[in-house]
Parts: structure tokens; C-alpha cells; sequence
């Protein structure tokens, strides 16, 4: 019985064929932008996501600020205001689990007869952690070697890449600015900062080596800023305030005089791009389901003309015996087929697209089982919802009526 | 054994310009065997009471037995059963449904009483075989002449083996000779057990039944069987 229908509506829609043509196209273009905007806004979701990752959470970073002098006021982390002595007090505040006070500046690398323009950072082994940045191989420095400022580096991939080549960087001697440095550990690849910038492209050092042999003519025991990281998400309004009561306290700054430093909430700017990127794969995806609609208003429209053109057919199905029931099932099952192959072809040309735009732009996309399953869904439900009214007044079409049709 | 009872049988339509009375107080009874030609004038309520005995209409009032069996009583799905199942129609305009098989069209009031699609097909072929177009199955209406489709249309009517079958003027859009044909194949039927009830304008085709109701204003105002020797002449013309 219901092979035999489903028969019929095969035939039914291959009677003419332009016009099946037409209205599964409603379907397919529907189907294939959510699939496509759906993949792109997810990508778009995940990259983000990953970025946010590899900054490390519930973050603050803490800048040496603008200092006045003589009138001219310098930007922030123009002036060493801040010191390590800062950063040990921060760390002695309530719910601040990790401090790491960073130095840098860029530097000239050389290996044998290569050399590297790159990012130095000087810091403590706390850093790594807050970060979330493990070594791919070798160890980290230690706070005996931030005591004793022994040459020692700490080399990202871009860097590796750069220099060594295929040569193993472990326990290999590069110079910065005349320096001789041993490699003791190999950074694990970071990808690119919310920003873009290429995060490998770097060399971690102790602080206090940085500061003698590469960053020089600096104030002893002062830092260009200080990570703060929070022991969790709710702490952090908290700990910012206590961080700016406390720095004022120690740099004897009066009531209503500008600050010397900045803190700024990391994790909030990475949140409310999150948020923005939501918003807007969101967006997409409810342009492209107004395509979809309109696709399953075409499908109601071409059955409503379709039940009238066979008004004839259905008065003979009717006075040899098709219950209602069956009249309704016949043209329902037709508008599903159509939504259904509709709906296949429009997943094929989707994932199709966003395999194109990965390809074409290099932006990531997602095609999630998910995703693909809602649309298959989707369709099926825009199937029945728009098919069922043509199909009812088909159903519900008087016999005498129906055969007296011409 | 009665097939059909028609008692006090009323129907009125009511449109704009009033009540229509297109029946009024119809009593009928036919035998089952029986062969019935209903005649009269356009508008005299002949096509109204066929679409009632068809189970496609409903009376105002009045009492429809049908194999003993009140229709008043059923609903719309069981109505359609004994459209499927107990009756048989003929229409004047063919109607078979174009873009599909002989074999097809034949087999599709048995699509309704969930036939296996094998059977289907067999009897759909043994039917078309026996109005001898045994060698049009998988033809297409449009390609065969209107004698040829009638004869599918009957081949349809008879695929789920009927009680009765209804003709609605089958021979108006036939040629004289073609009419004949067809008429031949209903005295067949009909001398096979089959019951039929035939609509009609032209005398010399309602000559071929049995008896003639004649309708006028929505009464029946004549109803006669045919003297013996018509019945004779038809078999003679059979055999």
C-alpha cells in the first residue's frame, strides 16, 4: 500500500518535471545556506574558542601605566612603573592563584650561520601555566635559574623552524645579542592570538636574565606588565578591585591623581568576542531559515495548484474506493518526497559550499552531525506543515464535485 | 435475494434561490441478477439517485438498503469500503487517469483494499484480457480509442469483484456500433450474475436491460420489465 503510493507520487512528480524541478529548488537553496551558514558560524565559533583556550582563563593582565613628565604624558607600558615586588604582593591576594611578571622586547637570534629576528620574553615558570603552554620537549627553567639569571631559553616552533631546521634544538647553544644560550625546552605549537599575531614566533627566558643580558638598560626588578590569573571566574571583579587598591596603596597614589598602571580584564575581551561571533553565526542562520520557509511555501503553493489541477483524478480515486485518509496520504507523501530530495541535494550542495569557502578563504568550518540532522529535520517538518493543508483540502473534497470537474 | 431497497427516498438541495427538491418519495427494489436501465429527461433526478445508490451522496430522508444492509448507518470510511468492495462505476466520460497503465488503472481500486501489488497485477490483467485488451497492458489511455477505454473502465469496475455495478451513461460519448460493443459486454456481465444499473438517455440502449425505470421530476413515473422475447433476442445475440 505504501509502496504503491509512494509510487504514485514518484509518477505524479515526474509528470511534470519542470515544475518539481522548481519547487524542490525552493528546498535546496533553503537546506544548502543553513547547512552553509551553519558551518561557517560554527567555524567561525570554534576558532574563537580555541583562541580563548590557548590564552589561558580567567585572566588579567596588569600594564605599567602612563607616567607625566614635564607635561607629556606617555602611553600605557611606556614606563617601567611596575615591579617584581608588585607582582610577589599581587600574588599574596585572595583568590589570585598565579602572578607572572613579564619583560620583553625583540632580539636578534643566531645558530651557526642562521639568524632570526624574534619576540623575547622574560618571565617565571608560572607563565607556562597560565598560559597553558606545554613543551613539546626538554624541561623549563628553574627558580634557581631565575635567581642565578643562567643563560637558558625556552624556543617556540616558529622559531625551531626558523633557525634549527631539522637539527634537534635541545641542549644547543643559539646567541642573542652576543649571548651565548643554551635551548632547554622546545615550546608546544600555540596558533595565532585572537588578534593574529603568531604566538611561536617567540623565546622565553628567566626575568631576571632577560633583564641583564638582553632588555638592558632597564630599572633593576622592573616589569613591562604582570599576568594575574584568578582561581576562578567568579573571583575576578574581586580581584581586580583588590589589584587596584593594593597597586595604589604601593605606588602612594593620592585620591583622584591618575594611576600608573592599567588592569584589564583579558577574559572579558575574549568572552565578548565569543559573544559577538555567536551572535553572529545566530544571524546567519536565521537569514538562511527564512529561505527555507520560503522553499516550504512554495512547496504549499505548487500542491494547492497541483490538488486543483487533479481535482478530476481525486473524484475517480474517491468513487473507487480511496478512504479520505488515503487521498490526504497520497498528496502528503508527494510534498515529503519533494522536501525529502529537496532537502538531500540542498545538504550535498551545502557541505559542498563550505568545504569551497575552507578551501577559497582558509576559515574554518564546522559541518556538525548536528547541524546536518536539524536540516534533514527541518525539512521534513516544512514537508508536512506545508503539505498537509493542500493535502486536507484534497481529502475533504466532495466526490460528485471532484468528478464533475472539468 | 434484494440488493437494492429504496424506501421514501427524499433529497432536497438548498442553494441561493431556495430548496430544491430533486427527489421525492423514490421507493425501488432490485434483485440481485437484476438488469435495470434508468431513464428520463435531463434534471429529472436520475444522476441524483445513481450518486445515492453509489454511496457518493447522501439522502435527506429516506431509507437505502444495500445487500440488506442500512448505509445510512456508515461513516465516510465505510462508505468508501463499499465503494471499493460492493460497487462497480461506469462513467460517461471514461475517466481513467492518464499518464498511467492500462494495467494500472485496472489494478488501482484494488491499491485501496490492500491487495498484494502481485495480485493486483494478475487480476488487473486477467480483467483486461477478458474485455479483450489483452494486448494493450502497458498503454496509456490517450493511445486507445474511446470504445477501448470504456472497456477498461468496465475492467475496472469489475476488478474487485462487485455486487453491483453503476453506469452513468457509458455509451454517450460512443459512436453507434461502439455503443452496441459495450452493451454486449454488459449483457455478458449481467448473464454472469452480475447486477447492473445503467443510467441512460436513448431507449434502444435501455432495451438491452431487463427492466426500464423511467424517471420525471424526481419520481419514477414508469417502471416496466422488458417483454421476454428482448431477453431472448440477447441471448441468441451472445451465444
Amino acid at each position: 500500500m505504501f509502496s504503491a503510493m509512494l509510487g504514485e507520487a514518484w509518477r505524479a512528480m515526474g509528470a511534470n518535471r519542470m515544475r518539481t524541478f522548481l519547487t524542490m529548488l525552493g528546498m535546496v537553496i533553503g537546506v544548502g545556506s543553513v547547512v552553509l551558514m551553519m558551518a561557517v558560524g560554527q567555524g567561525a565559533q570554534e576558532s574563537v574558542k580555541q583562541s580563548i583556550n590557548a590564552m589561558g582563563s580567567n585572566l588579567f593582565i596588569v600594564l605599567s601605566g602612563s607616567s607625566t613628565s614635564g607635561g607629556a604624558r606617555s602611553g600605557s607600558g611606556n614606563t617601567s612603573t611596575l615591579t617584581v615586588a608588585d607582582a610577589n604582593a599581587i600574588a599574596e591576594l585572595d583568590g589570585v592563584s598565579n602572578v607572572a611578571p613579564i619583560s620583553m622586547g625583540n632580539a636578534q637570534v643566531v645558530y651557526g650561520n642562521t639568524n632570526w629576528s624574534t619576540s623575547i620574553i622574560g618571565t617565571t615558570p608560572s607563565y607556562l601555566d597560565i598560559r597553558v603552554w606545554e613543551l613539546a620537549d626538554g624541561y623549563v627553567f628553574s627558580e634557581s635559574d631565575m635567581r642565578s639569571a643562567t643563560r637558558v631559553a625556552l624556543v617556540g616552533k616558529t622559531v625551531v623552524d626558523n633557525i634549527f631546521g631539522d637539527t634537534d634544538p635541545i641542549g644547543k647553544t643559539i646567541r642573542i645579542k652576543q649571548n651565548p644560550f643554551v635551548v632547554l625546552g622546545v615550546l608546544k605549537r600555540k596558533g595565532q592570538s585572537l588578534d593574529g599575531r603568531d604566538q611561536d614566533d617567540t623565546i622565553i627566558m628567566p626575568l631576571t636574565t632577560a633583564q641583564r643580558k638582553i632588555l638592558g638598560n632597564q630599572f633593576a626588578g622592573s616589569v613591562r606588565q604582570v599576568m594575574v590569573q584568578a582561581n576562578t571566574p567568579e573571583l575576578m571583579p574581586m580581584v581586580e578591585q583588590n589589584i587596584n587598591s593594593l597597586l595604589k596603596q604601593r605606588h602612594s597614589i593620592r585620591e583622584g591623581a591618575d594611576n600608573d598602571f592599567n588592569v584589564r580584564n583579558l577574559t572579558a575581551v575574549a568572552n565578548s568576542a565569543a559573544e559577538t561571533t555567536r551572535t553572529m553565526s545566530l544571524l546567519l542562520g536565521a537569514i538562511a531559515s527564512v529561505s527555507l520557509l520560503v522553499g516550504g511555501i512554495g512547496i504549499m503553493n505548487i500542491m494547492l495548484v497541483s490538488v486543483t489541477e487533479r481535482t478530476r483524478e481525486i473524484g475517480i480515486r474517491m468513487a473507487i474506493g480511496a478512504r479520505e485518509r488515503d487521498i490526504l496520504l497520497q498528496f502528503l507523501l508527494e510534498a515529503i518526497v519533494i522536501s525529502v530530495i529537496g532537502c538531500f541535494i540542498g545538504l550535498i550542495l551545502g557541505i559542498s559550499g563550505a568545504v569551497l569557502v575552507n578551501i577559497i578563504t582558509q576559515a574554518a568550518v564546522v559541518i556538525s552531525g548536528y547541524s546536518v540532522m536539524i536540516a534533514f529535520a527541518v525539512a521534513a517538518s516544512v514537508g508536512i506543515f506545508f503539505g498537509y493543508y493542500p493535502a486536507r483540502k484534497a481529502a475533504r473534497m466532495n466526490p460528485i464535485e471532484a468528478l464533475r470537474f472539468q | 435475494m434484494r440488493l437494492v431497497q429504496v424506501h421514501d427516498l427524499h433529497k432536497d438541495y438548498t442553494t441561493i434561490a431556495g430548496t430544491i427538491h430533486v427527489l421525492k418519495d423514490v421507493n425501488f427494489v432490485m434483485d440481485a441478477g437484476d438488469f435495470v436501465a434508468i431513464m428520463g429527461p435531463s434534471g429529472s433526478g436520475k444522476s441524483t439517485f445513481m450518486n445515492i445508490l453509489g454511496c457518493l451522496d447522501q439522502p435527506t430522508s429516506g431509507e437505502y438498503l444495500l445487500d440488506e444492509h442500512s448505509v445510512a448507518m456508515l461513516n465516510a470510511n465505510a462508505l468508501a469500503q463499499v465503494r471499493n468492495q460492493t460497487i462497480g462505476f461506469v462513467f460517461q466520460g471514461f475517466n481513467l487517469l492518464s499518464r498511467t497503465t492500462l494495467l494500472d488503472n485496472v489494478a488501482l481500486p484494488l491499491v485501496y483494499s490492500k491487495i498484494s501489488k502481485t495480485e493486483r497485477l494478475a487480476r488487473a490483467k486477467l480483467l483486461l484480457e477478458k474485455v479483450g485488451l489483452g494486448q494493450h497492458l502497458y498503454s496509456f489511455p490517450n493511445q486507445i480509442s474511446g470504445g477501448q477505454q470504456q472497456r477498461v473502465a468496465i475492467a475496472r469496475a469489475l476488478v474487485n469483484r462487485p455486487r453491483l455495478i453503476l453506469a452513468d451513461e457509458p455509451t454517450g460519448n460512443l459512436d453507434s456500433a461502439t455503443s452496441k460493443e459495450i452493451m454486449t459486454l454488459f449483457s455478458e456481465l449481467n448473464a454472469e450474475g452480475i447486477s447492473i444499473i445503467l443510467v441512460t438517455h436513448e431507449s434502444d440502449i435501455a432495451a438491452h436491460a431487463s427492466r426500464q425505470v423511467r424517471f420525471l421530476d424526481g419520481r419514477i413515473v414508469h417502471d416496466k420489465r422488458s417483454k421476454s422475447e428482448i431477453q431472448l433476442t440477447e441471448a441468441a445475440e451472445i451465444s
